[in-house]
């Protein structure tokens, strides 16, 4: 078919992740001693099978995925962490090379992983743009010929000969997107970059990729919010676990990714759940909810007093102080309706050396009868992610009796509750 | 990362890429612009900036200058004792350099390298640059020295450039080496100093090769850098000084070889860095 420009078939890939280390890479000694006991195994058994390494293991992240993308397709890839996203769009863009099947691609494509790649902090404005231009593919004159125009977009004017370590986060990345943005390739792969920066930003690349898409230009976008993926996309691919789930519509795939969703959270339990990232250090083991006498709930009721508990298994052997926790709570629509975080009201805490409970009091619960899913965060101070589970329990929340009145608020309009006080003068 | 041409793009396992000596030549300009970054970094962060390609090489010039030609006493071909050890120390600075420089350029590019696509070639490529800059910068100290020794170089002096080469080539080859082992081995991070500090012992910087003995010269002169050194000596000194050819070609059949090899193994594991960096 003509019209076909990204053809992918069949394609793997897989990963050797080692347990014992949790750097990716070597050390030599390592691969002596490995190399002399796989020799010493073969020795003794030249027959046998080939004993696979325990402190090596293999990884699919990707399986068997196959999915065709015809010209002028806006296509928004979604799926759990660790559904293997990021590696389709790094393989697609040839940053890393698929273990199994074949992809053929029509056309200039250009792939913004993460925004600011090659960025030096020493650097002004103006040099970054000519280096990350260069890096993403661009020539000299290409750059000099979109320079204003860039500028222009990201709104830095003023700073452009300073060096970008001094400029506000927001800056840096409009920047970033911006010169990214002016690639104008005929395939573009994005990948979650837009979860920095303000609304008025986001807004402004999601036009630019708007207009990416009307120009006859196909788009693949990864991302995490299915509002923006819906609103972007006219085509969801949905990934599980690195298998392709499924190839629909937008607002079908989002659909079902959020029914998912709510399954995941009731059906693993927490202990087995390997869809989580950051270091590892900490891990969150369990998740219960206690009402007030200190007996597990699973249905919940507006307006009461619970304890939010998370178990935890600290592997570092050392007391971990001033971590930060949070527990963040998604309504039915993908809406974080709020986050409880240690830090809003100076609670960090300190995880002991082994393992424990983090518990988390919430009175009167402000929440309206739905389905809410909820997210646990553990970081140390904001040095570093400790471990990130979405979706780490769901839980139904039932009308109560919040107000005092019986009323249940309007829960098809709002989801969140607030005592307020009403007179006239 | 871009590409231009309409012609369909094939992703396969364990596919060379005929397109990889195109994306090269496409990718030129990152070359530039990757060196370019790091000498401006270098000139932002410190103080004296340019200088340090100076300070460095001329203290150790007369260091040597002092032990080797005054306490010692070893021979200097009938030229004056700094120029014959400055006529080595420039390519063994510049080898040196380019060598720690391109072995840590993958890992110091990290990110780079996981987000973006581009022959990764260019990455200890312009490693390597950055250290000819130094190169070509120290090479002031020696204009300096013939002039206030008024030492005037014959017509072998046209002959540098191919020296250069010669050096340019046993660096990238080892560096290709290092870098991509580093991404693997973290220990070649311990390595790298070792060999240069090794390699400056067992190469003649600080004296001329004619006091090895003639039975050793051989042995010797599988070190490639003892062939770029003698080469540089014969065309920046001139006259008397003369030139072992066979020793010569056997040097320089190994920097070919170690270049080869370099890109070889460069190129097989390349397709790696990203998922083990
Ligand atoms: N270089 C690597 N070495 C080993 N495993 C890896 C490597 N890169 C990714 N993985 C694993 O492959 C799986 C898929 O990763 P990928 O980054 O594609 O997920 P994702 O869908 O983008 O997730 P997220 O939503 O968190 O960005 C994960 O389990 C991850 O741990
Ligand atoms: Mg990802």
């Amino acid at each position: 078919m003509s019209d076909t420009v990204i053809l992918v078939e069949n394609l793997g890939k897989k990963y050797v992740i080692g347990h014992q280390q949790r750097l990716p890479y070597n050390t030599m000694r390592e691969s002596m001693v490995r190399g002399a006991k796989s020799f010493g195994r073969n020795l003794l058994k030249p027959f046998g099978q080939k004993v696979p390494n325990p402190a090596y293991e293999e990884f699919w992240a990707l399986k068997d995925v196959s999915f065709e993308i015809k010209q002028g397709d806006r296509v928004g890839i979604i799926g759990r962490n660790g559904a293997g996203k990021s590696t389709v769009l790094k393989i697609l863009s040839r940053i890393t090379e698929p273990t199994t099947g074949r992809i053929s691609i029509k056309g200039r494509v250009a792939s913004l992983l993460e925004v600011g790649t090659g960025f030096h902090p020493e650097l002004t404005g103006r040099e970054n743009i000519y280096l990350n231009g260069a890096i993403l593919g661009m020539s000299r004159t290409e750059i000099k010929k979109k320079f204003d125009e860039i500028v222009a977009f990201a709104e830095v004017e003023k700073f452009l000969d300073t060096p970008v370590k001094r400029y506000s986060s927001g800056m840096y990345v409009r920047l970033a997107f911006a010169v990214a943005a002016h690639l104008e390739p005929e395939i573009l792969l994005v990948d979650e970059v837009l979860a920095v920066g303000d609304v008025g930003f986001q807004k402004k690349c999601i036009g630019k990729m708007e207009d990416v898409g009307r120009d006859g230009r196909t788009v693949l976008f990864v991302s995490h919010s299915m509002n923006t993926m819906t609103s972007l996309c006219n085509r969801g691919i949905l990934l599980e676990s690195g298998t392709l789930c499924s190839d629909t519509s937008a607002e079908e795939a989002s659909r079902i990714y959020l029914n998912k969703a709510f399954s995941v959270a009731r059906g693993t339990p927490l202990s087995q759940r390997r869809d989580r990232s950051g270091s590892g250090k900490v891990r969150a083991y369990s998740f219960r909810i206690l009402n007030e006498e200190g007996r597990e709930e699973v249905s919940l009721e507006s307006g009461k007093d619970y304890y939010f508990e998370i178990g935890y298994h600290n592997h570092t052997g050392i007391i971990i102080k001033d971590v930060v926790v949070s527990l963040d709570i998604y309504d039915e629509r993908d809406i974080i309706v709020f986050l409880l975080r240690t830090n809003f009201t100076n609670s960090n805490l300190e995880l002991k050396a082994d393992r424990g409970q983090i518990v988390c009091r919430i009175k009167n619960l402000p929440l309206t009868n739905g389905l809410y899913r909820f997210s646990i965060f553990i970081s140390d101070a904001d040095r570093e992610i400790l471990d990130y589970i979405e979706d780490a329990a769901s839980v139904s929340i039932e009308a109560g009796d919040f107000f005092g009145t019986g009323s249940p608020g309007l829960p098809s309009h709002c989801k969140i509750l607030a005592k307020a006080e009403w007179s006239t003068s | 990362m871009t590409y231009e041409d309409k012609t369909e793009l094939i992703i396969e396992a364990g596919r060379t890429e005929k397109q990889y000596w195109k994306d090269l030549w496409r990718y030129r300009e990152l070359f530039y612009f990757l060196a370019w970054r790091d000498i401006v970094v270098r000139y932002k962060q410190t103080a004296i900036g340019i200088a340090w390609a100076l300070i460095r090489p001329f203290l150790t010039m007369v260091v040597f200058t002092v032990v080797f030609g005054k306490l010692a006493k070893l021979p200097s071909e009938g030229v004056p004792y700094p120029i014959l050890v400055f006529a080595a120390m420039l390519p063994w600075q510049f080898f040196a350099n380019a060598l720690s420089e391109c072995s840590n350029s993958l890992i110091g590019n990290a990110n780079l390298i996981s987000k973006v696509y581009f022959p990764r070639l260019i990455v200890p490529g312009s490693a390597v640059i950055v250290s000819f800059v130094d190169f070509l910068v120290s090479g002031i100290i020696l204009l300096a020295l013939m002039a206030w020794y008024n030492f005037v170089p014959d017509w072998r002096i046209i002959t540098l450039p191919l020296f250069i080469l010669i050096a340019f080539g046993a660096a990238m080859g080892a560096g290709l080496w290092l870098a991509a082992l580093n991404v693997k081995y973290r220990d070649f991070r311990y390595i790298v100093p070792f060999i240069v500090q090794f390699g400056l012992y067992i190469s003649p910087v600080g004296f001329s090769s004619s006091i090895v003995p003639e039975q050793w010269r051989m042995i010797y002169s599988l070190n490639p850098m003892v062939g770029v050194i003698d080469g540089f000596r014969w065309a920046i000194l001139g006259g008397k000084v003369e030139l072992d050819w066979p020793k010569f070609i056997l040097s320089l059949a190994l920097v070919a070889l170690l270049f080869a090899s370099g890109v070889w193994y460069f190129r097989k594991t390349e397709r790696t860095f990203a998922d083990v960096i």
